[in-house]
């Protein structure tokens, strides 16, 4: 079971993901992205209170990557515990996404540049 | 094999599925990311034995077993009958090339490959049977 809530902040969106992503749930996760994609330029996830990602999970975040950069789209993740820290780092993902300790560090990278 | 969980094939028993192999993992006092790791493998599988194989036909079931022998490791058995794998077909995407697709699919397997020793697809009789295995550490 997932639970995603979403917030609005003044230039960007704050996802946070609750629960286990799995493949029945990752239709959630992709929903929540395709919106904030839509709509912000910059875009926070807070994964502290995520217990479990799998594959699914995973694909709906890389399946995005291609359109962050086409639309210079700026999304950064963070808070990850590290069970699940761990499941993105046997992909390489930390190498392709902007991964985080906490959500100062997360505004920082944000508003970087 | 005593560790035996027989479900039908829903998505929504990958929870329970899950469930089952930590309780399992817990009981043997493997290390929690260890443990973690060794059920998304699992988890992976069953996702796309239910998926691919069943298309999610909650008539069919998928048997999974536990075993801890011999010492030192874990194996994990996934039994179905539905549509076989052929893993020897199978030619993994690079990370690069799934990007580039924008699709959603298909690094289950790489995490698989990557979390397990061992991964081996067989077919007895009706069944198609993929088989884990894994050194545990200390």
């Amino acid at each position: 079971m997932v639970e995603i809530n979403i917030q609005a902040e003044s230039d960007y969106q704050l996802i946070e993901v609750r629960g286990e992503v799995d493949a029945s749930s990752s239709i959630e996760l992709d929903n929540a992205l395709k919106s904030a994609a839509e709509n912000y330029a910059k875009i926070l996830i807070n994964l502290s209170k995520l217990e479990y990602i799998s594959s699914a999970g995973l694909g709906v975040f890389i399946s995005y990557l291609e359109e962050l950069k086409t639309n210079d789209i700026k999304l950064v993740i963070f808070g990850l515990q590290e069970k699940v820290r761990e499941v993105f780092d046997i992909l390489g993902l930390q190498h392709l996404m902007n991964i985080t300790n906490n959500k100062e560090e997360a505004q920082a990278l944000l508003n970087g540049k | 094999m005593e560790n035996k969980l027989t479900i039908s094939c829903s998505k929504q028993n990958l929870a329970k599925i899950r469930q089952f192999v930590a309780d399992i993992l817990h009981r043997q006092a493997i290390k929690e990311v260890e443990a973690h790791k060794l059920v998304l493998a699992v988890d992976e599988i069953c996702a796309n034995l239910i998926i691919h194989s069943n298309h999610c036909n909650p008539t069919q079931t998928i048997e999974v077993y536990v075993d801890f022998q011999p010492a030192e490791q874990v194996t994990f058995v996934i039994r179905d009958q539905g549509i076989s794998f052929n893993l020897s077909t199978y030619a993994e995407p690079s990370l690069d090339e799934i990007v580039s697709s924008r699709r959603k699919g298909g690094v289950g397997l790489m995490l698989v490959k990557r979390i397990m020793d061992k991964i081996e697809f067989s077919t007895e009789k009706n069944y198609n049977i993929c088989k884990l295995t894994k050194k545990l550490s200390e």
